[in-house]
């Protein structure tokens, strides 16, 4: 639950980070420091974009150029090393093993858990919960040695999958356990902090939580209270405050808590409060909990305020270094959203299944209700979805699994479409069936409401969407930078230049940048690869213009930025949608026709949306702007509002153009 | 600590949840791509003998499966409930068809014989061709006692006491090892391979042989000859009353 604020306290706590660190592109933005940052959300989500990597990996990470394929369309680039061709990770072994392990979890699922009697107790049955310690479902990422499973993320990800078809709630329990609560330990603890915990955390023995949001500090990271104050003799910290909307914070025996502790600065020695994360144990003493709070979802889950009254912390205890503990959080969150993503793809799937099974049966008309369009079309929608989702989810886990570090936009996009997606299927689900799915013996209400918080935990989308726009500015901005200066020495740099002009003039005159995909896709799906370049230089055009206009500012432009993001959602998609059917198509598995046609239409459809849009800023508008590629994740007809504002519609003026094409709109379309 | 072995057969058979398909040509039912899993009565044989080994009354489970390759998968969800080793008999995916209780339990008695096993447990028969013939014919093989349809076992020395489920009640069998024994369904509730235990089934050895090694022909004097769907069941119909329900009994001429 409460990593949903986490994004702000990290982009805040790391702005205050960020001051002593180089930023080269701050120039280009002509920042000094992150309080110029015109709002707060804004500097959370820069912030938190260059706090990934420690200071010295970001000096060779500019140097390096990224592999990312999210950061490379910013720029108008085809980084297809991540993305192509669909990767696959596991050697013959893990898959044997993967396969084994499939289906007995499935079975646990669908004998022993019930979903409605958990979402009724609200808590997890007891029987079910031990079944499930005894399962190992505690310790999926554990290394075997330490009493886990061993599992690496992709195999992770196909297992949360199972549990995500069944019951997002038990999902929640396993997730805040151990892909947040105890992955602290896992990837930063020391070997003895490993030894100590892991094996009674993987059995189940013990639960785990991880405690950072607390009642006066949602957002505003830099105002937490909990302190950790170190003893004189340097042997422990004492630890005196409470959190607030803990998964699992009546149940846990082991936290990872983040408190403010002086640290000295080493070169300035002056004594700075900075962030720690600590490994707390219950049985320290003076760890008590409140009652469970009363949740619209997810009701089996525990999530309690935690206090922390004068608990004794050993300094062994300190995960990671003291000081350094937003390094810590930001790991933890972006290992773990590929799992969201792949839990939401399976539940997509079993919403999908539900959807059919009545539709296959069920008589209207005289007919059975699946051979009406209507429904056809809601459920080839909600195919498409899934298919997309779960094309990311394992994605972005075969990435981690081969070793790349660049995939913080992925991760995010991952998330944000997977957690919509589900929503709409979801959504989209309940109408097919009628009075029949706004009922709560099929199961599909309670779905809609487990799925409403993952739009706003881990990152709200919004926040997320954010991230995304603005992390890929980011690295678009330092290319104008360079083209910046370039452009006060230019003999030096004629190449640079002359590339440059080259490209961005191919690009106006609507030439193309000579980006192909042929030969990278397989060729039946062509047609598509063409569609994704041609949306990629349009986007890339976008970016482009839109920077060299509002350079710094454009970090306040956050209807913009909004709209950046979807279309960046967009286009990974489409790549990341290709990449699998090609290689559905090359491999020859017997769905990859199916999988071709799931592509093609969801590259179609988003490309035809890009279009409609050109058409309308390079007509009417003077100052073009850029509307989302593919809608349906919006009001409908929402995006077409914009075009009609003859400034951007944040400032007075425009608002007023806004309402009264508001107006005319619903005049027009209702 | 005993010096018995048991030989516990498992068959890999389309999951029970799976709706049947007969294929178009009527040669059988489709297997392609469907589902499969542990019969789930071979599953309570494995649960008995596992639990015997716990009680250290035997000392070693052997779990044997006679098909195609993917009986390894079957196999390790034996080991991975706590057998101790595996063997597959491997008969190619062609000649599966002609696998029947007789060509089995003319392997398991090879097997048993060549493990020296004191006690074999099986299912008392398969959720596909529900033959229940295979338990029977291979005690005959081997010319030991048998305890079919067993709901409670107990085990002490070479006795072996047998609670049978048979038509109007229980049956209890005293039986003198070796012998066969096949289970019913209330025998045990039969446990979940946990992951950690299919971890460390991993590193348990699966045999691989053929039937001729065992100098066992698997030739067939079934053919089969044609498998269809069960008839549709018609709808039924509400009657008012005793005359009414008797009218319509005459009417289809019931009585």
């Amino acid at each position: 639950m409460q990593t949903a604020r986490m994004v702000h306290k990290v982009g805040l706590q790391l702005l205050r980070q960020g001051r002593a660190r180089p930023q080269s592109w701050c120039s280009f933005w002509g920042l000094k420091t992150a309080r110029n940052f015109a709002n707060k959300a804004t500097e959370v989500v820069l912030d938190k974009t260059g706090s990934v990597s420690s200071a010295k990996d970001k000096d060779t990470q500019n140097e390096m150029e990224s592999k990312s394929f999210a950061v490379g369309m910013f720029k108008g680039q085809l980084t297809t090393e991540q993305v192509f061709p669909y990767p696959s990770v596991l050697n013959e072994e893990q898959m044997q093993f993967l396969k084994e392990l499939v289906g007995p979890v499935s079975r646990f699922f669908e004998e022993v858990n019930n979903p409605a009697k958990n979402d009724s107790l609200e808590k997890v049955e007891d029987s079910t919960m031990q079944g499930l310690k005894e399962l190992g479902a505690f310790g999926l990422q554990v290394p075997s040695e330490l009493g886990g499973v061993g599992l690496c993320n992709t195999q992770y990800a196909r297992l949360v999958e199972i549990v995500g078809m069944h019951d997002l709630a038990v999902g929640i329990v396993l997730g805040a356990h151990q892909s947040i609560g105890f992955k602290g330990i896992l990837l930063f603890g020391t070997d003895a902090q490993k030894k100590k915990y892991l094996p009674k955390l993987a059995s189940g023995e013990n639960l785990a939580a991880f405690c950072l949001t607390e009642p006066s500090s949602g957002s505003d990271a830099a105002s937490i209270r909990t302190t950790a104050v170190p003893s004189s003799c340097g042997k422990y910290f004492t630890l005196n405050g409470s959190k607030l909307w803990i998964s699992n914070g009546g149940l846990a025996e082991v936290f990872t808590v983040f408190a403010k502790t002086p640290v000295k600065d080493a070169s300035s020695g002056a004594v700075k409060e900075k962030i720690t994360a600590f490994v707390v144990e219950r049985s320290f003493g003076g760890v008590t909990n409140g009652p469970g709070e009363k949740k619209m979802g997810i009701k089996a889950s525990n999530t309690a305020e935690v206090y922390f009254d004068g608990v004794q912390v050993p300094a062994e205890n300190v995960l990671g270094e003291v000081g350094g503990g937003f390094k810590v959080a930001m790991h933890i969150l972006n290992n773990g959203r590929f799992g969201m993503a792949a839990a939401l793809a399976g539940t997509m799937k079993s919403i999908i299944a539900k959807a059919v099974d009545h539709a296959a049966n069920r008589i209207q008309f005289g007919d059975k209700i699946h051979n009406f369009g209507l429904i056809q079309e809601k459920l080839a929608r909600m195919a498409v979805l899934q298919y997309v989702t779960e094309s990311m989810a394992y994605m972005v886990s075969s990435n981690m699994d081969q070793g790349f570090k660049d995939f913080q936009i992925e991760a995010a996009i991952s998330k944000i479409f997977g957690s919509e997606a589900a929503w709409t299927v979801t959504d989209e689900c309940i109408q097919i069936m009628g009075g029949m799915g706004f009922m709560q013996e099929p199961g599909v209400e309670k779905v809609l409401r487990d799925l409403r918080i993952f739009r706003i935990f881990e990152g709200t989308n919004d926040i997320l969407r954010l991230f995304v726009a603005l992390q890929g500015c980011m690295d678009k901005g330092k290319e104008l930078t360079g083209l910046g200066k370039a452009l006060k020495n230019p003999f030096g740099n004629a190449g640079l230049l002359l590339g440059e002009a080259g490209k961005q003039f191919r690009r106006r005159a609507g030439l193309g940048s000579g980006l192909s995909l042929s030969g990278i896709v397989h060729p039946d799906l062509s047609r598509s690869g063409e569609l994704a370049v041609g949306a990629l230089e349009q986007f890339a055009t976008v970016v482009e213009t839109k920077l060299i206009k509002f350079k710094k500012e454009i970090v306040n432009e956050q209807f913009l930025l909004h709209r950046l993001a979807d279309s960046a959602i967009d286009l990974y998609a489409m790549v990341v949608v290709l990449s699998r059917a090609s290689r559905s198509l090359s491999e020859g598995h017997p769905t990859a026709q199916h999988e071709k046609m799931l592509c093609d239409t969801w590259c179609i459809e988003v490309r035809a949306e890009c279009f409609k849009r050109t058409e309308v800023r390079e007509g009417t508008v003077s100052n073009p702007f850029f509307i989302p590629m593919f809608s349906s994740r919006q009001q409908p007809g929402f995006g077409k509002l914009w075009p009609a504002c003859s400034q951007t519609p944040n400032s007075t003026s425009s608002f007023e153009t806004l309402k009264a094409s508001l107006r005319q709109w619903w005049k027009r379309e209702v | 600590m005993a010096e018995l072995r048991a030989l516990v057969g498992v068959k890999r058979v389309i999951d029970y949840a799976v709706k049947i398909r007969v294929k178009p040509d009527k040669s059988g039912v489709v297997t392609d791509g469907v589902k499969h899993s542990m019969n789930p009565f071979c599953e309570i044989a494995v649960e008995e003998a596992v639990r015997l080994k716990e009680k250290k009354l035997l000392k070693e489970v052997i779990a044997v499966s006679c098909g195609p390759k993917q009986c390894q998968e079957t196999l390790r969800t034996a080991l991975a409930m706590g057998a101790d080793r595996g063997i597959h008999v491997e008969v190619p995916e062609g000649e599966v068809e002609k696998l029947g209780p007789l060509q089995v339990s003319r392997v398991l008695a090879a097997l048993a014989q060549k493990e020296k096993v004191g006690l074999v447990l099986l299912g008392k028969q398969a959720i596909d061709d529900d033959c229940n013939q295979t338990g029977q014919m291979t005690a005959a093989m081997l010319d030991w006692p048998q305890g079919t349809f067993a709901s409670k076992l107990s085990l002490e020395g070479d006795k072996l006491t047998v609670e049978r489920e048979i038509d109007g009640g229980l049956e209890t069998v005293r039986l003198k090892l070796p012998a066969v024994v096949t289970a019913d369904l209330r025998l045990n509730e039969p446990r979940y391979a946990t992951l950690p235990n299919i971890m460390k089934a991993k590193k348990k050895k699966i045999e691989m042989m053929k039937p001729a090694d065992l100098g066992v022909d698997t030739s067939s004097r079934v053919a089969v000859l044609s498998v269809e769907d069960p008839p549709q069941r018609t709808a039924g119909l509400k009657v008012e009353s005793v005359e009414d329900l008797v009218a319509k009994l005459k009417e289809a001429g019931h009585v």
